[in-house]
C-alpha cells in the first residue's frame, strides 16, 4: 500500500494540473490534441496486435475449448468484483455496490472461486465501473482523447482512473504477491479470449477500416459517454442525434 | 489491469461494433403515418425479418444479396449515403451521386452482412418508443449467446414519403457518424475523387 500512494497521487495531480489548463471540452465532440503522437501509438498498437495478440489469441482460442474459456473470463470478472464494489460505493451508488458484493460472495464460493457464475443464473446481472466513473460522478471533466500503448483509447481521466484501478485494487492489496499474479495472468488470458471471440469485429475495425484511428476513437467516445450516461442517444440533442435530412 | 479492457478495444465497445451488424440488417416495412406505434411495429417487423434471414441457413452470399435487398427496401438509402458522404455531396453531379448511393447500398450489406453468423442464437426484441424532435427512437435490446443484454436504438423518420429508418445506435455507438468518418477517410485517400471512391467501395 505503502509503495502504490505515491503513485495515485501522481496520478491524481495530473488530472488537477490539465483540469486548470481551461474550461473543459464539450463532451459530445471530439478533443485530440495529440492527435500525431496518438496515431504513432495507434500503429505500434496495430504491429503487436497483428504480431503478437492475433496470433496468441489465436492460439488460445483453438486450444482451449469455449467452456474453459468462459471459467477463465468468469474467474478475472469476479476477480474485479470487488473493486467494482469499492467504486460503487465511492460513486454513491450503494444498489450497484450491494448487487457486486452479492456476486462475489455467490460466485467466489457457489462458483468455485469464481469459474461459473451462479449469481447471473439467479439475476443479479455484473454492474462494471471503474475509477473514471467515479471521477466522472466526482465532476471531472473527460479531458483529452489518448491512446496508450498495448491498452488502446483512453481520456486524460480513463488513463488516472485506470492507473487508481490497479494501484488501489482491493483484492491484489490483500493478497501475496504470488497470488497477485494470477489476477494478472487471468486478466491477460481473459482478453485474449475476448480478441478471439471478437476476432472478426476487431479485424474490420483495424485492418478494413480506410482510418482504423478514427475508427477506433469513434467507437471508443461515444460508447465511453453512452456507458457513462452522458450520451443515451436520444432526446437531448447531443451527438447522439443526427439528423440526414437537415442539410 | 482491468478485464474491461482489450489491447485495443474495451469488450463493450467491441459488442457494439459486432453488433452493429445485426442493427443496419433490420429493415422496416409499411407506409404507415408516422407515430410513435408504427415506428415501433416497424422496428419490430424488420427485426422479425433479420431474424429469419440469419436463422435461414443460406450460404454467405445469398445471404448478403437478401440483407441488401431488405437494406434498400427499408432503409432510406438515399439519406444515409447523402450524409456519409458530408459536404461532398453537394458539388456531386446527378449521376455521380447515383452511382455512389448504389455503391454504399451494397458496401454496407457486405459490410455488415459478413459478420452476420456470429449472432447466429442471438436475438433482438423492442422495450420501448419516444419521439426526437421530428422523429422517433425505437429502442430494443440484443441478448447475444454469454454475453450481457446490450441497448440498440433505430431512428426513424417519414421525411422520404415514407416511414424508414436512418440510424442505428449500439451501446452508444452511431453508424451514421462511424460512416461519414470512413467514407471521408476513404474519400480523402482518393483527393476528393467520387468515382474513385465509387470504384473502391465496390472492392469493399
Amino acid at each position: 500500500m505503502a509503495t502504490r500512494l505515491p503513485m495515485v497521487a501522481a496520478a491524481l495531480s495530473i488530472l488537477f494540473l490539465l483540469d486548470g489548463c481551461g474550461p473543459a471540452p464539450a463532451p459530445t465532440g471530439i478533443y485530440d490534441p495529440h492527435e500525431a503522437a496518438n496515431r504513432e501509438v495507434h500503429n505500434l498498437n496495430k504491429a503487436i496486435d497483428r504480431a503478437l495478440v492475433d496470433p496468441a489469441s489465436n492460439a488460445y482460442g483453438k486450444s482451449v475449448p469455449g467452456p474453459l474459456r468462459q471459467g477463465v473470463q468468469n474467474f478475472a470478472d469476479n476477480l474485479d468484483a470487488p473493486g467494482d464494489v469499492v467504486n460503487g460505493l465511492l460513486q454513491g451508488r450503494p444498489g450497484p455496490a450491494l448487487a457486486n458484493t452479492a456476486r462475489f460472495v455467490i460466485n467466489t464460493t457457489v462458483g468455485i472461486g469464481g469459474l461459473f457464475d451462479p449469481a447471473k443464473a439467479m439475476g443479479i446481472q455484473r454492474k462494471s465501473t471503474d475509477f473514471g466513473e467515479t471521477l466522472h460522478v466526482w465532476g471531472f471533466a473527460e479531458g483529452a482523447y489518448g491512446e496508450l500503448p498495448l491498452l488502446g483509447p483512453s481520456t486524460t481521466r480513463d488513463t488516472v482512473g485506470r492507473v487508481v484501478d490497479v494501484a488501489l485494487n482491493p483484492l491484489r492489496l490483500a493478497l501475496p504477491a504470488r497470488e497477485g499474479n494470477i489476477t494478472t495472468a487471468a486478466s491477460v488470458a481473459s482478453r485474449l479470449g475476448d480478441r478471439f471471440k471478437f476476432g472478426n469485429t476487431v479485424d474490420s475495425i483495424l485492418y478494413d477500416s480506410a482510418d482504423s484511428y478514427v475508427q477506433a476513437r469513434l467507437l471508443y467516445l461515444q460508447n465511453r459517454r453512452f456507458e457513462l450516461g452522458q450520451d443515451v442517444g436520444g432526446a437531448t440533442g447531443e451527438d447522439g442525434f443526427l439528423d440526414p435530412y437537415e442539410e | 489491469m482491468d478485464a474491461r479492457t482489450l489491447p485495443l478495444l474495451s469488450r463493450r465497445s467491441l459488442l457494439a461494433g459486432a453488433a452493429a451488424t445485426l442493427g443496419v440488417a433490420a429493415v422496416p416495412q409499411g407506409a404507415f403515418a408516422l407515430d410513435l406505434a408504427s415506428a415501433r411495429a416497424l422496428i419490430d417487423s424488420a427485426i422479425g425479418d433479420v431474424n429469419a434471414i440469419i436463422s435461414s441457413g443460406q450460404p454467405e452470399a445469398a445471404m448478403l444479396a437478401s440483407f441488401e435487398k431488405l437494406f434498400a427496401r427499408y432503409a432510406d438509402v438515399t439519406a444515409i449515403a447523402r450524409s456519409a458522404l458530408g459536404p461532398a455531396a453537394r458539388s456531386a453531379s446527378k449521376s455521380e451521386m447515383a452511382a455512389f448511393i448504389k455503391a454504399f447500398q451494397g458496401y454496407i450489406a457486405r459490410k455488415y452482412g459478413r459478420r452476420f453468423r456470429e449472432f447466429i442464437g442471438g436475438k433482438i426484441e423492442v422495450t420501448d418508443a419516444r419521439p426526437i424532435k421530428s422523429y422517433f427512437e425505437v429502442i430494443s435490446v440484443a441478448y447475444l449467446q454469454g454475453e450481457s443484454p446490450f441497448d440498440v436504438r433505430w431512428h426513424v423518420g417519414n421525411k422520404s414519403g415514407k416511414n424508414l429508418f436512418f440510424n442505428i445506435i449500439i451501446e452508444g455507438v452511431n453508424m451514421l457518424a462511424s460512416e461519414r468518418a470512413e467514407v471521408g477517410a476513404l474519400l480523402d485517400r482518393r483527393g476528393g475523387s467520387i468515382p474513385a471512391l465509387v470504384e473502391d467501395l465496390k472492392k469493399v
